[in-house]
C-alpha cells in the first residue's frame, strides 16, 4: 500500500447547544483552519460523511460544499455516513497514485432534533423501528447483555468528562453525581451528550505528506466491518466487527500508545476495548472522546483526528483511532497510525 | 488509474411504480443475486460492498445500509453507504472501483436502490430547512428554468423534447426491466399530455420507480466471463449557490467528461464512442447533455437529436435501455446507466444491444446540475 498519513486535523470548538450557525458557516472556519495549517487550497480528492436526518431535509451535504470553496469543480464525493468513512474512501482514493492529498469533513448538528429518536429511523422499518426501542434502549440492553459493572461505568464516565474539560473543543461537564437510571443500566451521565461540531482532515501521500508536516501521522492500517443488524444475530456483549477491523488493521502487531474510541456509552468502551485488545496501559480517549462532545457524523473522525494529533505533537509513536455506527456498534473502523 | 477494474456481473430488477412483493432489503437482494449469478459467484466471494441511493427521506429509514447488511451478505464485510444526490448509482460504481483500482480489494459487489412507493419523492425533494421560502416543487420546477434558458440560447424549436420522449419510450419497449411500456408512443400522444413544468409534459418526464441495480466488480487477476473493462472514471462537483456557475452548461459535467475521455483515449466522442447511457430525467436534458458532454458543440445538441443520431439506429445512439425517462428508481437511475453501459460492451444488451459497441459512456447527474459521475468501459482490455 501506498504510504498515506494524516497531516492536518482540525475541529470546532463543539457546543452543547444550537448556536444559529448553518452547517456551511460551522464548518467555514475548520476547513479554513486545514488549508492554513497545510498551504493547501485545492485537493487531489474531497470526502465528507453527513447525515440528512439530522437536518431534517435532504441533501445536507450540498451546501456543505458551498464552505469548500468547491470552483473550478472538485473530484469529490459523500457517504452518508460518520466521516471516518469518508476518510477510508480518500485513503483508498490515494492509492491509485495519480493524486497525492485529500480533504475529509463531517459535520452534524444534533441539537435540532430528538437524537434519540432519530436514531430509530435507522433500524430494519418493518420489524425493529414498530417496536418503538429507541437508541438508548438498545444500548441498556447492550449494557445489561455485557453485565457492566455500574461503578467501571461511573469511571468511565467521570474520567471522560475530566478529559473533556482539559479540551478546549469538548464541552464543560461536571464529574457524574447522582442520578436516575436513564434506561437502567444506563444513567444519563453513560449517554453521549447532544452536541453540535464539525471537524476537517487532511491526508497526503509519500514526500508531500513529509512536506506539509513535521510528524505526520502515518497510517499503517486502516479497516471497516459490519455485523448482522438483528441484535438476536449477534453476542451484544462482544464487538466482532470491531475485532476483525483491528486484525484487518494490523492494531495489534506493536504497543498502542493512545486509543481514540468512538464510545457513544460508557459501556461501549468495555466492549471495544476488549474487541481491540487494548493493554491496561493504553490511554483511553485522552480528549474526552464522545462521552465528552458527540457531534454526530464527525465524532468517529475526530478520534482519528485526535489520535493522530498526539503523534503529529511527538507525544505518542502508534495510535489508534476508532469509528462505530449502527444499533449497538453494528459497525466500526480502526486506523492505526505511526509516526 | 491504479490496477485494472471490469464489471463481470450485472443484476437489475423489472422496474414498477410499487414492488408489493418484496420489502427493501427483498428488492436490493433480487438485484445483488442476479448480479452474482451472473458473475457465476455467491455472496461467499465477495470481499466489500458499496450500497449507494439518493436521500434517505424517500423511504424514511436512515442510512439503510445497517438493516440491509445481512440482506447483502456483508455480515463480515466492509460496507460503505454513498450519497451524491441524483448522481447516487453512478457514484456508487465508482467508489466500488476505487476499491478494486486501489488494490484493497478483488471482487466488489456495488448495489444501488430505490423503493420511491414507500414516499412521495417530489414532497421528499421540496422539503427545506425552517424559515426558508420554498421556491420550486420537485426536481422538475427545478430544472424547468433551466431548459428554457437551453431553448433561448439555442434557439432548439419546441418538438425537441418531445422527439427524446418518444424515441427513449420506444427503445425501452426492448428493454425487459424498464418501468414505462407505451406501445405505438406518438409525437402525438406526448404532446397531448398536461404541462407539469413549462416546457415540460408529463410524457417529457421520469416516472417514479421501485426497483434495484447491482454489478459485480473484479480485479484483472479475478475476471471470469465477459467483462466490460473500466477505460476511466472520474467524479465532478462544483458549488450550488456558486452565482457564477453556468447551470445549462455545467463546468463540473465539462471537466468530468474531459477527464474520462483523457483516462480513455477519447479525443472525438462523437466517433470513437459506440454508445451512451445518460442520466436524461427530462427530454430537453438529452440535446444539453450532449453539448456538456462533447458530443455536439454549443447550441448544436438538439440539431443531433432532431436528425436522429441519438436513435438506437443512428449513429450514436443515447439511451438504448430507454433510460431514466423509462425508469427511474433515483438512487439506482446513474448505477442502471453504468450498468447498461457495460451491458452493451459485453454484447449482453439483449434486444436493444447495439451491434458491436466496444466502448460505452455512462453519466450520472445530481443535485442542482452540480455532481457529476462518469465512467467510460469498453470491451477490451485497456
Amino acid at each position: 500500500m501506498r504510504e498515506v498519513a494524516v497531516v492536518a486535523f482540525a475541529q470546532t470548538r463543539h457546543t452543547g447547544h444550537d448556536e444559529g450557525l448553518s452547517e456551511p458557516e460551522m464548518l467555514l472556519p475548520v476547513l479554513g483552519e486545514v488549508k492554513e495549517r497545510t498551504g493547501l487550497a485545492r485537493f487531489g480528492f474531497t470526502c465528507s460523511g453527513s447525515c440528512d436526518y439530522l437536518a431534517g431535509a435532504p441533501f445536507s451535504f450540498v451546501s456543505a460544499l458551498d464552505a469548500v470553496g468547491a470552483w473550478p469543480p472538485i473530484s469529490e464525493s459523500h457517504v452518508e455516513m460518520d466521516a471516518a468513512w469518508a476518510l477510508h474512501e480518500a485513503w483508498v482514493r490515494l492509492q491509485h497514485g495519480d493524486v497525492d492529498t485529500a480533504l475529509v469533513y463531517g459535520f452534524g448538528k444534533s441539537s435540532l432534533g430528538d437524537l434519540r429518536e432519530i436514531m430509530t429511523l435507522q433500524l430494519d422499518p418493518y420489524y425493529l423501528a414498530p417496536l418503538g426501542l429507541d437508541q438508548v434502549s438498545f444500548a441498556a440492553l447492550q449494557a445489561s447483555a455485557l453485565g457492566a459493572d455500574e461503578a467501571r461505568l461511573r469511571e468511565i464516565v467521570r474520567r471522560s468528562r475530566a478529559a473533556g474539560r482539559a479540551n478546549p473543543c469538548a464541552l464543560d461537564l461536571p464529574d457524574p453525581g447522582e442520578e436516575e437510571y436513564e434506561v437502567a443500566p444506563l444513567r444519563p451521565s453513560d449517554i453521549a451528550p447532544i452536541t453540535d461540531g464539525a471537524a476537517a482532515v487532511v491526508l497526503a501521500a509519500g514526500d508531500l505528506a513529509r512536506e506539509l508536516a513535521e510528524r505526520p501521522a502515518w497510517i499503517s492500517g486502516i479497516a471497516h466491518r459490519i455485523e448482522p443488524h438483528y441484535l438476536g444475530m449477534r453476542d451484544l456483549a462482544r464487538s466482532a466487527s470491531a475485532a476483525d477491523a483491528a486484525r484487518a488493521a494490523g492494531a495489534g502487531k506493536g504497543h498502542l500508545d493512545v486509543a481514540e474510541l468512538h464510545a457513544q456509552f460508557s459501556h461501549e468502551e468495555i466492549i471495544l476495548a476488549d474487541a481491540l485488545g487494548l493493554s491496561p496501559d493504553t490511554v483511553v480517549n485522552p480528549s474526552g472522546g464522545p462521552l465528552a462532545a458527540n457531534p454526530v457524523m464527525a465524532t468517529g473522525l475526530i478520534r482519528i483526528g485526535e489520535a493522530a494529533r498526539r503523534v503529529m505533537d511527538g507525544t505518542a509513536t502508534r495510535v489508534l483511532g476508532h469509528a462505530a455506527a449502527g444499533p449497538c456498534l453494528q459497525q466500526n473502523l480502526v486506523a492505526v497510525m505511526e509516526a | 488509474m491504479g490496477e485494472r477494474c471490469a464489471v463481470i456481473g450485472v443484476g437489475q430488477t423489472r422496474y414498477q411504480t410499487r414492488r408489493r412483493d418484496v420489502s427493501i432489503a427483498g428488492l436490493v437482494r433480487e438485484a445483488a443475486l442476479r448480479a452474482l449469478d451472473d458473475a457465476g459467484l455467491t455472496f461467499g466471494d465477495i470481499d466489500a460492498v458499496v450500497l449507494g441511493k439518493a436521500p434517505d427521506l424517500f423511504e424514511g429509514v436512515m442510512m439503510p445500509e445497517a438493516y440491509l447488511a445481512d440482506a447483502l451478505g456483508a455480515a463480515g464485510k466492509p460496507v460503505t453507504r454513498v450519497h451524491t444526490a441524483g448522481s447516487v448509482g453512478g457514484s456508487t460504481a465508482l467508489v466500488g472501483a476505487s476499491l478494486i483500482q486501489s488494490g484493497v480489494h478483488e471482487r466488489v459487489l456495488v448495489v444501488a436502490f430505490e423503493k420511491q412507493s414507500e414516499s412521495n419523492a417530489t414532497w421528499a425533494l421540496s422539503t427545506h430547512l425552517p424559515f426558508t421560502a420554498s421556491l420550486v416543487v420537485g426536481a422538475g420546477g427545478y430544472f424547468a428554468p433551466h431548459i428554457r434558458e437551453y431553448i433561448r440560447r439555442s434557439g432548439a424549436p419546441d418538438h425537441i423534447g418531445t422527439l427524446v420522449a418518444v424515441k427513449d419510450r420506444r427503445n425501452a419497449l426492448k428493454n425487459p426491466y424498464a418501468h414505462l411500456r407505451i406501445p405505438g408512443i406518438t409525437r402525438e400522444l406526448v404532446e397531448a399530455t398536461p404541462m407539469l413544468w413549462e416546457p415540460i409534459r408529463y410524457l417529457e418526464t421520469c416516472p417514479s420507480s421501485d426497483g434495484a441495480c447491482a454489478m459485480v466488480l473484479a480485479a484483472e487477476h479475478k475476471v471470469t466471463g465477459t467483462p466490460a473493462w473500466v477505460h476511466g472514471a472520474a467524479m465532478r462537483s462544483e458549488p450550488i449557490f456558486r452565482a457564477g456557475r453556468d447551470m445549462v452548461d455545467p463546468r463540473g459535467g465539462r471537466d468530468c467528461a474531459a477527464d474520462v475521455y483523457r483516462q480513455a483515449g477519447v479525443t472525438d466522442p462523437r466517433r470513437e464512442i459506440d454508445v451512451a447511457e445518460v442520466y436524461v430525467p427530462f427530454s430537453w436534458y438529452e440535446p444539453m447533455w450532449l453539448e456538456n458532454l462533447g458530443f455536439a458543440g454549443a447550441g448544436e445538441g438538439w440539431k443531433l437529436t432532431e436528425a436522429g443520431a441519438t436513435a438506437l439506429d443512428g449513429d450514436i445512439p443515447w439511451n438504448a435501455s430507454g433510460g431514466v425517462l423509462s425508469a427511474n428508481p433515483i438512487g439506482a437511475s446513474g448505477l442502471i446507466r453504468f450498468a447498461e453501459a457495460a451491458q452493451q460492451v459485453r454484447g449482453l444488451a439483449g434486444e436493444h444491444q447495439v451491434d458491436g459497441a466496444r466502448r460505452a459512456l455512462g453519466h450520472a447527474y445530481g443535485g442542482g446540475a452540480q455532481f457529476f459521475a462518469m465512467w467510460m468501459v469498453g470491451s477490451d482490455r485497456p
